[in-house]
């Protein structure tokens, strides 16, 4: 049985009047991809953020590979990786140079050529970020996550706004860092993505776990609960012809 | 290898982020024309009209006798130039709009005396018309006295010129110039770069790493400044070689002029800090950073000496930190003064940084 690396109790974020994450726990298990879904709104951003040292929590307490993060924030930076939503790299600088700087704030030294192999952006080491395509940055901020070589990666929503192949370019990426070791907490509207990637996933709604369990059990229970389709399952779905007619292989303009 | 925490260098950060904000500064157009192109074009603007000082432009009538020692006489007086080749009507026309300041007529006469000077001035140009005046009488002076019955002189003029440093033109442009320049990268750079790394959320994502708050700012500053100087050196070089800027001790002046430029790009980074405080997005950085720009633009000696300001200007003019930085740059390059000798405005430039620097802190964001 793995052992938690992530330890969250009761925790509670609140804004003014507003609670955003009202008494949530969870465990994360070392080597797992740990998804947190639900809807927009439902605190999962926060979460994360607070579990990524950036956001003040109001109670509860959050452990980090056995470091308490009221304790020693610092050393939790050391160990974890994080991608946020929609964040930018500072501007006019190439790949190389992003990650160079990168690998500075981090006090560490990092080829960047060997880094963008893992994430296969070589060709555009010296391509500046806003000109990548959105499939690109979302491989190059995934980059800048493992260059303090972390045992937590963070993911929030990296698949947004992807193409089908895009997407599933993505998948193998993040499964391939998995197997490497990294544990991975990832945020998804996309339960077909929750369902392919995530060990475990963790449905939040108002500020609260609704649920925390294998997407296949969830499943399960849910079938013998009763629930049908609406319409008959078949055998593939729109994606599946969508990849098959146009090819699995990854475009990029 | 469980984690880094111990070997962590801020240092190693700090240069980090220094040597990105450098990279970056060098390819942005906006820091690049405002620091070197701004000035270098005032500078050679003013370095070719400021330089030739008063000119008295005079017509010449075609009538006039042009073999007289009247005539000679003016031909080498260096700020009247003769205009031979307009007709009359041009002339006419000229005088009574100001683009000339006089007509002159020199006739040869048969009986005495030998020549009579006829001169038309304008009312469109009554302080040169009255340079040209005294011109001329010194001039007929001189010929008269030579001439054998005039009487002899009551008393003798004696003349003489102190050995003295010319003050030119680019004297006074180019440290304004070169303080504002440091003005306004201070000031729109530093607001611009820390509202947009807000905005864009790296500074949140530089967060996530063990990166120290000061080290942001610090190497932010040392990139900024450090491209700064570089741009003065480039202008005062320009300005040396090219136009004659004066620089009383060489290298030590130039030396002198770099860290008072830090000193002043330091405070005028404050402003730069609380402006990226103050806006809510990148189109309200402009009209605020303009409020503390243009004024100080206008009446910091920038372009006009500030003893040429109405008397109840000048107070605002005193109030303002380029007039000073503006002040000791001058005093350090032509008068060669050292940072000692500039104590005064040195000091108020101090003052000026620990209030806004108060003020920065207080306003400035994050995230």
């Amino acid at each position: 049985m793995a052992k938690p690396i992530i330890q969250v109790n009761n925790l509670v974020k609140k804004y003014n009047d507003f609670t955003a994450v009202n008494s949530i726990s969870f465990e994360v298990m070392q080597g797992e991809i740990f998804g947190l879904l639900g809807p927009n709104g439902a605190g999962k951003t926060t979460t994360l953020e607070i579990m990524e040292t950036l956001r003040e929590k109001t109670s509860g307490s959050v452990i980090i590979n056995g470091v308490d993060l009221d304790s020693d924030p610092d050393s939790i930076k050391h160990i974890i990786g994080v991608q946020l939503q929609s964040a930018g790299y500072y501007p006019n600088l190439n790949l190389s140079e992003l990650i160079e700087l990168f690998s500075g704030l981090y006090g560490i030294s990092v080829k960047p050529i060997e880094l963008l192999e893992k994430v296969a952006l070589v060709d555009k080491a010296k391509a500046k970020y806003k000109e990548l395509s959105g499939g690109q940055k979302q491989r190059f901020s995934i980059a800048t996550t493992l260059i303090n070589q972390p045992k937590i990666i963070f993911l929030d929503e990296p698949t947004t706004g992807l193409d089908p192949q895009a997407r599933r370019n993505l998948w193998d990426l993040i499964q391939e860092i998995r197997s490497s070791g990294t544990t991975i907490v990832i945020t998804t509207h996309y339960m077909d993505e929750a369902e392919v990637l995530c060990d475990r996933v963790a449905f939040i709604d108002a500020g609260k776990v609704i649920g925390i369990d294998t997407p296949d059990h969830f499943i399960d229970q849910l079938v013998a609960s009763g629930f049908e389709r609406k319409k008959e399952v078949k055998k593939a779905n729109l994606e599946d012809v969508f990849i098959t007619l146009t090819g699995k292989e990854w475009r990029e303009s | 290898m469980d984690n880094s925490t111990k070997s962590y260098s801020n240092l190693k950060a700090t240069l980090a982020m220094a040597k990105a904000s450098f990279r970056s500064i060098l390819r942005s157009p906006s820091a690049v024309v405002f620091s070197l192109a701004f000035p270098l074009i005032f500078i050679l603007v003013f370095g070719f009209i400021g330089g030739g000082g008063i000119k008295i432009d005079v017509g010449v009538d075609k009538a006039s006798d042009l073999t007289n020692p009247i005539f000679m006489a003016l031909k080498n007086v260096s700020v009247i130039h003769l205009i031979e080749d307009q007709s009359e009507e041009e002339m006419n026309s000229n005088l009574s709009k100001g683009r000339l300041d006089a007509i002159i007529n020199i006739q040869k006469n048969a009986a005495m005396p030998p020549f009579t000077v006829n001169v038309q001035y304008t009312k469109a140009s009554l302080s040169n018309g009255n340079i040209l005046k005294s011109v001329l009488n010194n001039i007929l002076y001189k010929v008269n006295t030579r001439s054998g019955n005039a009487p002899p002189p009551v008393a003798e003029l004696k003349e003489t010129t102190v050995e003295g440093r010319t003050y030119k033109t680019i004297d006074f442009i180019l440290p304004g110039q070169l303080g504002f320049s440091l003005l306004s990268s201070g000031v729109f750079g530093t607001a611009f770069v820390f509202l947009s790394l807000r905005l864009t959320l790296v500074i949140k994502r530089f967060f996530a790493t063990p990166v120290k708050r000061y080290s942001i700012v610090l190497g932010e500053a040392i990139a900024r400044i450090a491209f700064a100087l570089l741009g003065a050196l480039f202008i005062i070089l320009i300005g040396h070689f090219a136009f004659g800027f004066t620089l009383i001790h060489g290298f030590v002046t130039v030396i002198n002029m770099l860290i008072l430029s830090a000193i002043g790009l330091i405070v005028f980074m404050g402003f730069g800090f609380t402006v990226s405080g103050i806006a809510k997005n990148e189109s309200t950085i402009p009209p605020i950073a303009n409020i503390i720009t243009l004024p100080q633009f206008l009446l910091s000696g920038t372009f006009f000496s500030i003893s040429a300001f109405p008397s109840w200007l000048q107070p605002i003019s005193r109030a303002l930190p380029l007039t000073y930085l503006n002040d000791g740059m001058r005093k350090i390059a032509f008068e060669g003064a050292g940072l000692m000798d500039i104590k005064h405005q040195l000091l108020i430039l101090f003052i000026w940084g620990i209030g806004i620097y108060a003020l920065a802190v207080k306003v400035f964001k994050w995230e």
